[in-house]
Order: C-alpha cells, then structure tokens, then sequence
C-alpha cells in the first residue's frame, strides 16, 4: 500500500505537466478569466466612496503580516491565517471523523435492514433539513462550551449525507453480486468485507465528498456565534473592525481549503474505488 | 465415462433422471390478479447431458433456470437433484451470468480465488492456489490473471466466469446466455472451449440461448418453449450429430438444416411473438406528453405571475430601507 501511494502520489503533478502542454487551453483560459475578472473588480471598486476595496489594495492591506507571515502569534485570537485555518480545520476534522465513522455504520445498518430502513428514514429525511445552524443553541445549552458545540455541529452537518448515500449504496449492490454470493454461499462475514463495502465505497465516498463540503460551510458559520480562533470568527472580527480587505483574503482562503478539502476526498476515493465502479 | 454422458442411446437406457422438474408452475402476484409465467413444465435430465432452452424473451426461461439454480421456489411442482428437493442456491449448482458478474474490485484471479477458498475451505491455501491457476490456465487466461474485470475485453470476461464456475466443480453448470454479449468470432471460440470442457469434467449443463447456432452445435437436446404467460416446453428437440462436434461437419450435415428450419419453424411460425403489448404502450404516450407540456407551460406562467408580483412589491418599497440598514439591524 505504501508503494502504490508513493507512486500515485506522484502521478498528479507529472498529469498537471502534461496537461498543459497537451491542451494548454485548460490551465490558460481560467487564468485569463481571472486576470479579466480581477481587472474588472479593479475598474469597478477604484472609484471614490466605494466600499468595496480594489484587489491591489486588499494586497497592500493585508501584505503584512497576513498575506507574508501567516504562522504569527500575539496571544489571544490575535493570529497568523494559518493558525485561524488550522483551529478550523481542527474542528473539521473532529466532527467529520465523527460524522465518518457513526453515518457508515448506521448506513450500513439501515441500509442492510428493511425494517429499521422504514423505521428511521423518514425521521433522517426530515432531521437532514435542519439547517447546520439550527442545531447551535441546542448544542450551546447541552454542552455549555463553545468549542464541543461548533464541533457538534459539524458533525450533524455531515452526518446526514454519509448516511443516506451509505444506505443507497448498500441498497443498489447490484443483484447480480448478491446473486453469486448466495450461489457461493459466502458467510455473512465474507459477504461483508468482499462484496458489500467495495460495492458500497462509490457511494459512501459521494456521501463523504457531500459531508465535508457542507462541514466547511458550516465551520465558517459556526465560529461567526462561538468566537475562538478560527476563520470564521477572523471573519467576523473583521467586519466587526471595519477591515474589509482582511474579510476578502479571508475568503480567498476559505474558498481555496474548501476546494482542497473536497479534492482530497476525491483523491482518497480514487484510490480505494476500483475502476470500473467510478 | 464419456460413452455413458454423450451418446443418445445410452441417455435412454438410462431410466434415473439426475435433474428432475416436474409439473413446474410459477406465478407471481399482481396487482391485477395472478400472472402465471411457466405451468406445468416436465423435464428430465440425464447425468451429463447438454441442454439448451430456447424461446422468445419473456417466455420463463431464465425464471426455469432460477429456480434450478435455486434462487425462487417453484409454486407448484417440484425440482430435484439426484432425488433431493432444491431449497436453495449452492455451488453445486454454479450458474454463469450474461453480465459476467464479477466483481469489479477484484483481479480474475482474486474472483476464481473467491469461490474456491469458500467451496474448498478446508483445503490447504497452496492446494487452492493451484486450483485457481488450472481453471484460469485451462481458459487461456494466465497472463491476465492479475488483471481487473474493466480491464479485461467482454470474451475474457465470460471466460475468468466460466473459470470461477468450473474451479468448484458444479454438478450442473447453469448458463443464462453466456455468449449473448460477445462478437462472432469470439462466441465460436468460447462455444468449442465450453465443449471441449463439458467433455472433460462430465458437466450436466443447462444453458439459454437465443442463437439457434448455438444451440444447434452445442447441445444433445434443445428445450423450446412456447411464448409466455403460461409457457411452457412445446418442443424437445433430440440433435443426432455425433460427438466430439467440428463446426464444419455438424453444419454440412444435411439434417443440420432440417433441424434449424424446424426450430425457426418454432420460433417465428408456430409462436412467433406478439407484439400487442407495446403497441398499447405506444398509444398511450402521446396523452401522456400533453398532459406534461400542459403542466409545464402551465407552470412558467404561474412561475412568471409570482415573479412579476413580488418583484413589483420589492420596487414599490421606499427607498429608505437601503442594504447598509438592515446589516446594522442585525447587529
């Protein structure tokens, strides 16, 4: 497993090489659409009593320190960029992990058993409606801290979606492998590990593409009410101080590990999914 | 051992039916009463003896060769192997799917592999392992042993299946149009490599087909059914050509066409297959797309009513509630 990994981890970056000497087209023309966007936004905020700073000047707001010297620390949540994404992602991963482990084991369960399938579903269908930040107050005055809130939080953001494809993943095992495992009278056991979690894996990885999307959006939000050291209350602060410019890196950030998270969902996935499933 | 399976005078001697089906009937409820899909079907099978199933599609047949393979019960009658009833699915009776069905995330060898550890449990893993190869090596397959099934062209895909279901040594080997999917030419290979195989291990083999070819080639006796609901065997066609079969003499055979004309005579004459059921279908639909382009238009109307309407409340408000206010508020 270590070798394939250190392999694979090398195809990326040779793919993105050869990708923009084979069609050039895709690495250029985003890059020329942001340059025409940005000039745009230049043109339009470069104007007097306009709110909204110009990009040149969100740069030379926040040059220092945030932009060059993301890893400073003046107590308090007075912080380095990376060490705000870092309290968030902390949190992110708490809850995911959380959210990981509990969904693909009730997916599995609810999804393998009609009768709990119809006892619980529609009570899921309705509890994934709530929005993220509904559950806030709840968790508040359960838990009294804010930290074990935001991260609960999290966790009931991605717990739904990691459910539901975790249950339609077990339900679609084609009948055809069903079929050859009562033919083979597989065990219960063998069926399990060699039939229904690879089956099942496209479609937890969708459920866990899904999750960490909606916990990065709920993180943000979450940490504007909790406060603490974290993007989402760096946000806040921000705008609370009147620093425009700070609030705009701020979400280039957000945008740019939001991206990366999911990438790297559909990285791991790429790896354990076999190739005809995808 | 050969004499005794493949020649059709000693079938006849031979009074003990291995595989017995009798006075089979299936029906499955529906919301407008029973729909009886086989009733009444009698088939005896020898011990090694090469059947196919014919008949036009929705005729029963793969429900027939379920239930062998034990995957539904029959309604009424009974279906046994060797004198005893069959309940349910096991090995003894390996089927070979059109689809394959080989699971993706694993190499042709790890799927042949996958059987046999559960079949042959208590054998020892280098006794398991050698099994594995022979079934793989006997389909021509070693050197893409490691492959996975979406690597694999649909011809060898059909062989790493007819290698998982030999390498646990079925009784009955069950194939549910095995070629279907496959090009001529490969087809022609995959059908001698069948024969070849079936002359080997002694199988007893159930297969359906809808290519008169094949079956033609194939089988000693050709199973046709008559069209559905209630199919059932019309005709049983006894195949006189001698064995080991070399495609150019079975075909140059004069009573090779007689045979193939009385088949088609079957198929496309006496129960050609009716095509009521879609024409219904097809009157229907048009009503169907009124309705739905009605509703459709109907809806971008109201769509485009409430629009303007809320649009004309929003513009109507004063102006004094501009955005910066309302974000103050929420401080």
């Amino acid at each position: 497993m270590v070798t394939q990994t250190s392999l694979r981890k090398k195809n990326p970056l040779v793919s993105i090489f050869k990708s923009i000497f084979k069609s050039p087209q895709k690495v250029i023309a985003p890059l020329v659409a942001l340059a025409i966007l940005l000039i745009i936004w230049q043109i339009l905020a470069s104007g007097e009593n306009v709110s909204l700073p110009s990009p040149t000047k969100v740069i030379a707001d926040t040059w220092d320190p945030y932009i060059i010297d993301p890893f400073f620390d003046n107590g308090g949540v007075d912080k380095g960029l990376f060490w705000q994404i870092l309290a968030s992602l902390r949190r992110v991963a708490i809850g995911f992990s959380l959210a990981t482990v509990v969904g693909i084991a009730l997916g599995i369960l609810i999804g393998s058993n009609k009768l709990f399938y119809s006892a619980l579903d529609p009570i899921f269908q309705v509890l994934r409606t709530i929005p993220p930040l509904a559950w806030l107050p709840i968790s508040l005055a359960a838990m009294r801290q804010a930290d074990p809130s935001a991260i609960f939080v999290i966790f009931i953001t991605a717990i739904w979606p990691i459910i539901i494809n975790t249950t339609v993943g077990v339900q679609q095992i084609p009948q055809d492998y069903r079929n050859v495992s009562k033919v083979l009278r597989l065990s219960n056991l063998t069926f399990f590990f060699n039939i229904l979690i690879p089956s099942t894996l496209p479609y937890i990885f969708t459920g866990l593409k899904i999750g960490i999307g909606l916990s990065w959006l709920a993180i943000i939000a979450a940490e504007m009410l909790v406060g603490g050291v974290g993007i989402g209350f760096f946000i806040w602060d921000a705008y609370n101080s009147g620093y425009m410019s700070e609030i705009i890196i701020a979400l280039v950030y957000v945008g740019i590990i939001g991206l990366l998270l999911d990438r790297l969902v559909s990285f791991i996935a790429s790896l354990v999914v076999a190739e005809e499933q995808q | 051992m050969q004499t005794v399976t493949n020649t059709q005078a000693d079938l006849l001697s031979k009074d003990q039916a291995f595989l017995n089906i009798s006075e089979v009937s299936k029906v499955y409820p529906t919301e407008n009463g029973e729909y009886v899909v086989l009733d009444g079907v009698n088939l005896k099978v020898k011990k090694g003896e090469f059947i196919c199933v014919i008949g036009h599609s929705g005729c029963g047949k793969s429900t027939l060769l379920n239930m062998v393979a034990g995957f539904h019960g029959p309604s009424k009658g009974n279906i046994t192997l060797e004198n005893e009833a069959i309940t349910k699915p096991g090995p003894d009776r390996m089927m070979v799917f059109q689809n394959y069905s080989l699971l993706p995330w694993k190499s042709a060898y790890e799927n042949v592999y996958l059987a046999v550890n559960n079949v042959y449990g208590d054998k020892s893993e280098l006794e398991k392992k050698e099994i594995v190869n022979h079934h793989l090596e006997m389909v021509g397959l070693t050197e893409s042993a490691y492959k996975k099934p979406g690597q694999l062209s649909g011809g060898m895909k059909q062989r790493v299946a007819i290698a998982r279901a030999l390498a646990i040594k079925p009784q009955v080997l069950i194939l549910d149009e095995p070629f279907g999917a496959l090009d001529a030419i490969t087809k022609e290979e995959l059908q001698e490599e069948l024969l070849k195989i079936w002359t080997d291990y002694g199988l007893t083999v159930l297969m359906i087909t809808h290519d008169i070819d094949e079956a033609l080639f194939l089988a000693d006796r050709i199973v046709m059914m008559t069209n559905g609901p209630s199919a059932k065997i019309g005709e049983i066609m006894n195949l006189p050509f001698d064995r080991p079969r070399v495609r150019e003499r079975v075909t140059e055979d004069p009573r090779y066409y007689e045979l193939r004309n009385e088949a088609i005579d079957f198929l496309y004459n006496r129960y050609a297959h009716s095509e009521d059921p879609a024409e219904e279908e097809m009157e229907e639909e048009p009503v169907n797309n009124k309705g739905k382009i009605l509703g459709a238009i109907g809806g971008v109307i109201l769509a485009g009513i409430i629009g303007v309407t809320l649009w004309q409340t929003f513009a109507n408000r004063p102006a004094s509630t501009s955005p910066n206010n309302s974000i103050e508020s929420v401080n």
